[in-house]
């Protein structure tokens, strides 16, 4: 059978010397050091982004409330990721069910429209969006920029739920429906438990998506209240403000952070 | 109570309705906007005028068309850098990484995690003439003036892109990799065969199509982008979604944008059906 050369006791094959943890390890550096940056100018007394720092100071994070809609901004993007979330999770669940357990006519194209979004590159279906709504006379809003991101954000559903019920027993729901409950039934009380973490997973992965969504958004936000991504695209070429931008954008960032590493550790429980 | 056909419909008719209505209608009603002659913001009830003119325009446009193959063969080397440069990174944590996978690849999707718009913003914070990069050289001394070819290039948006995508690019590989069962490398070995062998001979061929979405999972938001090269890439780094971007808002021609539109999705969807002759996605979604 197999030579025992492996280190900690694994029953190993060898391996080649190349020091692939070094190279992790470095990448892990490049990839963290704009971000710790960032971190540093946020809190550094530098109004512009320059060495050496003079000091550090909580004040770009007090003058947050100072910035003219800058809250507000926060304050939609929180919403409009939520409402995505929510209903993009519901129909990605609704595909997922119709794929996996009913025959009906339109099968593979319902689940194809839903999968393609993925496709599509984000400045095209902005622009298709774009002459949508403005040619039926609708306003823009972030009314207009949630239905895009539920287009966006479904693709991603669909493929967390299915990986989650493509393992699941049909004779589940069949044992709760001899046991006298409908399917609808069947459905809330043994499916949904049973999805749960992916559920929960879903949804996460959708608000990332739309709460970090620019290019769309961009578009057809109009020129009302912006989501904090466009805000901060407009605020880029002002660097007076720039350190409180950071500042809150920071803060933001621990947010999503903290819900990514939540849906990760959820999904890997429950694979 | 529902019956079966009624539960049916309940599924499948809202999510149907919402990619008609924000997918499918779209995108008809912007090709159809690629077929009217005239020019500015035409509403839909402005009269229909159907010529191939938005296209014959670009056709006569080198400008355009350069910038297009420019914007493909940018999103081809963003891509193909990123996979190349996230495959190690997903082989480390597949095979090397053993009990501590879990904790790495949670580091790794940290930056992944971080705003993109941030991202971007960092990369240019660093790189500009007042930026981290140039103010830290020159006061350590090593530069008397900054470098100002770092920002505002062609090359800027390539390397801030593939820094975004590296960790987005392991995903897909991760996931391939993790098929792979180490019953089959031991069979590889026991018959003789070395660890390069192994990683060519079985390793390559079944992590391909991880590699493959990776890369085309990278592409496609790519080949569209216009907020990177219009945060980094300033005038000499425009890509052709800028100038879609231009014809939809400043420069407001809506049938031309949408011509221009057309040629992209065109093409994207072309490279898609040729990859997905390659790549299965049904074993990708497991």
């Amino acid at each position: 059978m197999t030579t025992a050369t492996g280190r900690r006791g694994e029953v190993g094959i060898g391996h080649t010397r190349i020091p692939l943890r070094g190279y992790f390890g470095a990448m892990l550096v490049l990839l963290f050091v704009p971000i710790a940056l960032l971190f540093v100018f946020s809190i550094s007394e530098n109004r512009a982004l320059t060495f050496p720092i003079k000091g550090f100071t909580l004040d770009w994070y007090r003058h947050i409330p100072d910035i003219e809609g800058l809250l507000g901004a926060a304050r939609n993007s929180l919403v409009v990721a939520v409402s995505v979330a929510t209903i993009a999770t519901a129909l990605g669940t609704a595909v997922t069910i119709a794929l996996l357990r009913f025959q009906f006519v339109g099968r593979r194209a319902l689940t194809a429209a839903g999968i393609l979004p993925l496709v599509v590159p984000y400045v095209v279906l902005a622009a298709a969006l774009l002459l949508l709504f403005r040619g039926l006379g609708l306003p823009l809003s972030l009314y207009t920029v949630g239905a895009a991101h539920v287009v966006v954000a479904l693709p991603f559903a669909i493929l967390i739920m299915v990986a989650r019920m493509i393992g699941m027993d049909p004779a589940l729901e069949d044992a709760a429906m001899d046991l006298g409950s409908t399917y609808p039934g069947a459905l809330r009380r043994v499916v949904l438990p049973l999805m749960g973490p992916a559920l929960l997973s879903a949804w996460i992965t959708c608000f990332v998506v739309s709460f970090d969504e620019v290019a769309l958004a961009n578009f057809l936000v109009g020129t009302g209240e912006p989501t904090f991504p466009v805000f901060l695209f407009g605020q880029l070429r002002y660097p007076l403000q720039l350190p409180s931008m950071i500042a809150m954008a920071v803060l933001l960032m621990l947010c999503t952070l903290t819900l990514t590493v939540v849906a990760e550790r959820v999904r890997r429980r429950n694979p | 109570m529902l019956g079966r056909r009624g539960i049916t419909w309940a599924f499948t008719l809202p999510p149907a309705a919402w990619l008609v209505a924000f997918f499918i209608a779209p995108l008809v009603l912007i090709g159809a906007y690629s077929l009217r002659s005239g020019s500015g913001f035409l509403r839909l009830t402005d009269p229909w005028e159907l010529s191939l003119q938005q296209y014959q325009r670009i056709a006569d446009t080198p400008a355009w068309q350069y910038l297009l193959v420019v914007s493909l063969v940018m999103a081809l080397v963003i891509a193909v850098a990123a996979t190349v440069l996230a495959y190690p990174l997903a082989y480390f944590l597949k095979f090397r990484a053993g009990s501590r996978a879990s904790l790495y690849l949670i580091l790794l999707l940290i930056p992944f995690a971080t705003s993109y718009l941030l991202r971007i913003m960092a990369w240019k914070l660093m790189l500009g003439p007042e930026g981290a990069v140039n103010s830290f050289l020159t006061w350590v001394g090593l530069i008397s003036h900054p470098l100002d070819s770092l920002v505002y290039s062609r090359a800027a948006v390539v390397i801030a892109l593939v820094y975004v995508w590296i960790p987005f690019a392991v995903l897909p590989i991760f996931a391939a990799m993790q098929r792979i069962e180490r019953a089959q490398l031991e069979a590889a070995a026991d018959l003789g065969a070395g660890p390069w062998s192994r990683f060519w001979r079985i390793t390559v061929p079944l992590s391909l199509p991880g590699a493959l979405a990776a890369l085309f999972m990278v592409f496609i938001p790519t080949v569209g982008e216009y907020v990177t090269p219009a945060l980094v890439g300033g005038s000499a780094g425009l890509m052709y979604g800028n100038i879609i971007q231009q014809f939809f808002t400043r420069a407001g021609n809506w049938p031309l944008g949408a011509a221009l539109s057309m040629i992209m999705l065109g093409l994207t969807l072309v490279m898609v059906l040729l990859a997905l002759r390659v790549v299965n996605l049904r074993r990708l979604a497991t």
